[in-house]
């Protein structure tokens, strides 16, 4: 789970994060305004190719990708 | 009664929200036609000021010039005032075409269709064209109208960081399994002045067999030798497949913009986009207008030339005063300030000076990014600039910003 919240919060800093803000693995993504939900088609394309897994849209809101924790959690539901 | 006073009591709560927060538009009131000098009643009910207009879109000087004025009187004579109906009923007549053709010849494309406005042709574009199977990518500093028009289509939608080619491209790679790819940019981003790379936009979209849809209501008829826009700056005027522009701005400053690009796409919007359906076309005096400014553009290359040189003018009076500006080469020149309540403060104190610019600040621009923009025309002579540089210095000594760095700026006025 480590490793993979590294990797989720790497990619999170490097495609999002324009600026010195810190992110930890509970920082609000969405609500907090980092990632816009335009932005996070690619979050969920980076997530599956990764991950070689395939989250249903209605799976992928903005509550569940609200934070690294949360993502991490969502991802593991789909690698099995 | 349905608006109850409860209703009405939620609405005055939010708009008393909206000016605690400093963040109510207020009208200014302009007596006089857009030109370099407006007369301007602010505020309202004051008596009238004559000040220099440097926040106008009027980038050629074209909004009140006696040829286009007197073509749309003209306009206005022989096809009357409006049409009473939508294109496809009986709203078209040849002057429209005539416009359209013309649209087409200017920007060298194959196809061009008029909607009401340049916000409608972006609303009305990428629901036309694409479908759930394909993705936009787009660059994040895009107009608020493109982001409108990608909410209304059901394609798959992705970001690209500014003007980041490399990070592009990586998009480009992640949806190649879409079945079509639409790159989407302003050719000139309107708060900051920069142009978008379109040569090597262009050439990224060729590789990776996307489309290039650039927005150019502040490019078209001045950006590029001839001012046929960013695509003729980039020399890749035959790379783009869809341009929208407006005729709100550089082309005449009334109303209405299109879309011109690949014929079949143009034919789409014709058949499918909404905007264009299900509203009246721009009124004919406005058509003919138009018309008559893109003559006067065809003509000769005078008025974006000047404008060019009235904007290095101005770029090196303000750098030459000390002020931190934004880099580029575009009429858009934003002069850095940082702090919203400073940015408000320096406009009131360049108005008071007989200057009008506006102060923008969040959420307009980023956060921290507050500035005065200031938008140079071919209308100015430079009289009027010189005035307009004497006023800048004066409110930037008492402020105390001239010479200072953005780093000095924000420890003195914070963000």
């Amino acid at each position: 789970m480590e490793e993979m919240l590294a990797a989720v919060r790497e990619y999170v800093i490097d495609e999002y994060v324009e600026d010195d803000s810190e992110v930890t693995y509970d920082t609000p993504l969405i609500s907090g305004g980092i990632v816009d939900s335009f932005s996070m088609v690619s979050l969920k394309r980076f997530l599956e190719n990764k991950y070689n897994i395939s989250i249903p849209d209605d799976k992928a809101t903005p509550e569940a990708f609200d934070s690294i924790n949360k993502i991490c959690v969502l991802v593991k539901e789909y690698i099995g | 009664m349905a608006y109850s006073d409860k209703t009405r009591g939620m609405y005055s709560d939010i708009l008393t929200g909206l000016q605690d927060a400093g963040l109510f538009k207020m009208e200014r009131y302009i007596h006089s036609p857009q030109a370099a000098e407006i007369e301007v009643e602010f505020p309202t009910g004051s008596s009238l000021k004559k000040v220099i207009n440097i926040c106008a879109n009027n980038y050629l000087g074209l909004s009140s010039h006696p040829d286009v004025v007197k073509a749309a009187h003209e306009g206005l004579d022989s096809h009357g005032y409006g049409m009473s109906s939508v294109r496809f009923i009986c709203g078209t007549q040849d002057i429209h075409r005539r416009l359209e053709n013309m649209v087409s010849g200017f920007l060298g494309t194959e196809d061009t269709i008029l909607f009401p406005s340049c916000m409608d042709a972006n609303a009305g574009i990428f629901e036309a064209v694409l479908t759930k199977d394909d993705v936009m990518i787009s660059d994040r500093l895009v107009h608020a109208s493109i982001i409108d028009g990608i909410r209304l289509c059901s394609a798959m939608h992705d970001t690209f960081k500014h003007s980041d080619m490399a990070h592009l491209e990586s998009k480009l790679q992640l949806h190649h399994d879409r079945r079509l790819k639409m790159v989407i940019t302003d050719g000139v981003f309107s708060m900051d002045g920069d142009t978008a790379k379109l040569d090597e936009m262009a050439a990224l979209c060729e590789t990776y067999n996307a489309l290039l849809f650039v927005d150019e209501s502040h490019a078209s008829g001045f950006i590029g030798k001839t001012g046929r826009g960013t695509h003729e700056k980039y020399g890749v005027m035959d790379k783009v497949d869809i341009i929208t522009t407006t005729f709100g701005k550089g082309l005449g400053g009334a109303s209405g913009g299109c879309v011109s690009g690949r014929k079949e796409l143009v034919e789409m919007c014709r058949q499918k986009a909404r905007p264009y359906l299900f509203s009246n076309t721009i009124a004919p005096p406005v058509v003919s207008g138009v018309i008559k400014v893109l003559e006067i553009l065809s003509a000769n290359t005078e008025l974006r030339d000047k404008l060019e040189i009235n904007t290095e003018f101005w770029r090196k009076g303000l750098t030459e005063a000390g002020f931190v500006l934004k880099d580029g080469d575009t009429p858009i020149v934003p002069v850095m300030l940082f702090n919203a309540k400073l940015s408000q403060d320096v406009s009131r104190g360049l108005y008071e000076e007989g200057i009008y610019a506006i102060g923008f600040f969040f959420p307009v621009v980023p956060q921290g990014q507050a500035r005065i923009r200031t938008q140079i025309s071919a209308g100015h002579e430079i009289h009027h600039l010189e005035k307009a540089l004497d006023a800048f210095t004066k409110v930037g000594k008492k402020y105390n910003i001239l010479g200072k760095s953005k780093q000095e700026i924000i420890e003195m006025y914070g963000m």
